[in-house]
């Protein structure tokens, strides 16, 4: 009497196209796409079909669990395989720089102008508050971060710090791999709380503002401005543009989280997280890039007007790059 | 223990199920992976500090060398592994868990990243915030200290507070972790065991449902295992009595595999004909 069971004459005909497709994504799962040859391959989506065409007839007609739960598996197995990310990471990392980071920066234009403005905001407060009182730059700046520099300082050591000498070199090696880490860090950290609604990132860039206005206060009291700026900007132009892509990444969460428009909230998180994500995902590299040139470049060159060409060609690079790379051509 | 099940429709329109992980797992995997990030850090590390030790490299290299290679560990372990084994790292793979994508597409490389970026709020944050407050808090009043540390805690231990266990990079890339399947294909009971051919009346298989069915299939698939000959008895002598068995006198374990074989047939050709009957109580 079981020949006649119609849901056991269904698994007699198909386990041989089961058991074939579950080899094969035990292999797959072990070693990766290299482990299949390139036939194996291209039977595997036409294996992964009919599997998941069993499984709808076995839900409709078989009774029997086992059969019910090894096909729910086995599909879900052969979905992970199929469907599964399968890039190169070399690939992946070359389309990231040339496509993706810049459009994903591009399509946040407006949150970057905002992260800018937020950060310029705090360092024009930050400016005026210092120059009429000095002694706020201790309420902006933290002393560890400061390094000894102060109002107290003398205008001497505080020049010393712009053009560190060759003994220096070494020392500030190791230490802009710990600022990199270090900014590096803070720059996730602006990109992760946005996700409590943006105003944790915006408080960090105003923040971050704020410490750059009262050190731009602090050296151009002592006529010192033009130098401390040849010192801060090579690097910090990519530094600040970094600061302002994690910042404007975290509100561009918070602003999916707060206002989700017509979209699911949290269809709309997940699709502007990733966004977002890339955007953050780069400024890390950007990071990096102004610590090799704090690191390298400012010990080596000393003289102001090639800092500056060097911090307004790197303004250009950086524009041009964010701007253009990646575009479709028309 | 019932798994919570996730249903993923793939692009073929076929919804598959998939068993969202336990958090105690997905614990588990993340102390692994930290266990991982640490021994590859001393890996890294002792090497270079030797080096600078012999003599051979300059310190300040070193150092240098070895802040970048933590950061880069610390913040790429994550994503690296998820990227080139399709969502899963070594803890996850030691635990079968695997993050996928929760609407049932590819995972892609920009979700990937993205739910890996959040982790400094989530765990570095509140560790901070209970270990080193100074750090991050400064002069902050006592109260707001207290509320910023709940609402940080809050944050981390996001996955406790939902059903599918989604944790802020979860639900900033619209990822779920799921358990990887692994059912093993067993023998057909009604085509392989069922020998004995009784008859029962329509009125004897009427008496249950898909539920009895598949418990029966359990116990029956039980075989040589501890219990099974007790379990088989039990089942029996109580399926005997309420069906009112008046034929002939089976063995206990050909009785019941015949008993599921004509069970299966007669709901089966029902559901040919649209009527699922769940249980015993199902009248409908």
């Amino acid at each position: 009497m079981s020949a006649t069971l119609k849901s056991a004459a269904f698994r007699a005909e198909r386990e041989a196209s089961w058991r074939e497709l579950e080899a094969l994504v035990l292999r797959l799962e072990k070693g990766g796409t290299r482990a299949l040859a390139p036939h194996e391959l291209a039977r595997l989506p036409a294996l992964y079909r009919a599997a998941l065409s069993s499984l709808s007839v076995a839900r409709a007609i078989s009774l029997d669990r086992n059969v019910l739960e090894y096909l729910e598996s086995l599909s879900g197995r052969a979905y992970l395989a199929v469907y599964g990310t399968r890039r190169r990471l070399r690939e992946a990392l070359g389309d990231f720089f040339v496509r993706r980071f810049p459009r994903a920066v591009r399509a946040h234009a407006w949150h970057v102008a905002i992260a800018a403005s937020l950060m310029a905001l705090g360092s024009v407060t930050g400016f005026a508050l210092t120059a009429s009182d000095a002694e706020r730059f201790y309420a902006f700046v933290d002393p560890m971060y400061a390094q000894g520099r102060g109002p107290a300082s003398s205008t001497a050591s505080l020049r010393e710090v712009l053009y560190g000498g060759k003994d220096a070199a070494g020392m500030l090696k190791t230490f802009a791999m710990f600022l990199f880490q270090h900014n590096a860090r803070i720059g996730l950290m602006a990109f992760a709380v946005g996700f409590a609604g943006a105003v944790p990132a915006a408080l960090l860039l105003f923040s971050n503002g704020l410490v750059m206005g009262a050190f731009g206060a602090l050296y151009t009291g002592r006529g010192l401005g033009v130098d401390f700026f040849g010192w801060m900007l090579p690097h910090g132009v990519t530094e600040l543009t970094a600061v302002a892509l994690c910042g404007a990444a975290g509100m561009a969460l918070g602003q999916a989280l707060l206002f989700p428009g017509r979209e699911e909230r949290l269809a709309g998180l997940a699709r502007r997280g990733r966004e977002a994500g890339v955007v953050a995902l780069g400024a890390v590299a950007l990071f990096f890039v102004a610590a090799l040139i704090e690191g390298i470049f400012r010990q080596l060159v000393h003289a102001v007007p090639v800092r500056y060409a060097v911090a307004l060609g790197s303004a250009g690079v950086l524009f041009a790059y964010l701007a253009t790379s990646g575009r479709e051509k028309p | 223990m019932t798994l919570r099940v996730r249903e993923i429709v793939t692009p073929e329109g076929v919804p598959v199920r998939f068993a969202v992980a336990l958090a105690g797992d997905r614990l588990g995997a993340f102390v692994l992976d930290l266990l991982a990030i640490a021994a590859i850090v001393l890996v890294v590390v002792v090497p270079l500090g030797l080096l600078a030790a012999s003599g051979l490299l300059p310190g300040d290299l070193v150092v240098a060398g070895a802040v970048l290679a933590v950061f880069l560990v610390r913040t790429f372990y994550f994503a690296f592994f998820e990227l080139a084994w399709q969502g899963q790292t070594p803890g996850k793979r030691r635990l079968h868990l695997r993050a996928i994508e929760a609407r049932g597409g590819p995972l892609t490389a920009e979700a990937i990243i993205a739910r890996n970026l959040t982790r400094e709020l989530e765990l570095f944050l509140p560790v901070a915030a209970l270990f080193a407050p100074e750090a991050i808090f400064g002069g902050a009043p006592a109260w707001s200290r207290l509320a910023a540390t709940a609402w940080m805690l809050v944050l981390g231990f996001l996955p406790l507070f939902n059903r599918d266990r989604l944790r802020v990079g979860d639900l900033v890339a619209g990822t779920v972790v799921v358990r990887t399947p692994d059912a093993v294909l067993l023998e057909d009971l009604a085509a392989t065991r069922a020998r004995e051919a009784l008859a029962f009346t329509e009125e004897q298989l009427d008496v249950y449902g898909v539920y009895e069915l598949q418990t029966l299939e359990d116990v029956l698939r039980r075989r040589g295992r501890a219990g099974h000959e007790e379990a088989v008895r039990t089942v029996a002598a109580k399926v005997r009595e309420k069906i009112r068995w008046t034929g002939g006198a089976a063995a206990d374990e050909p009785f019941l595999e015949a008993f599921y074989a004509a069970l299966r047939a007669r709901l089966e050709k029902r559901l040919l004909f649209g009527r699922r009957r769940a249980d015993k109580h199902d009248r409908g």
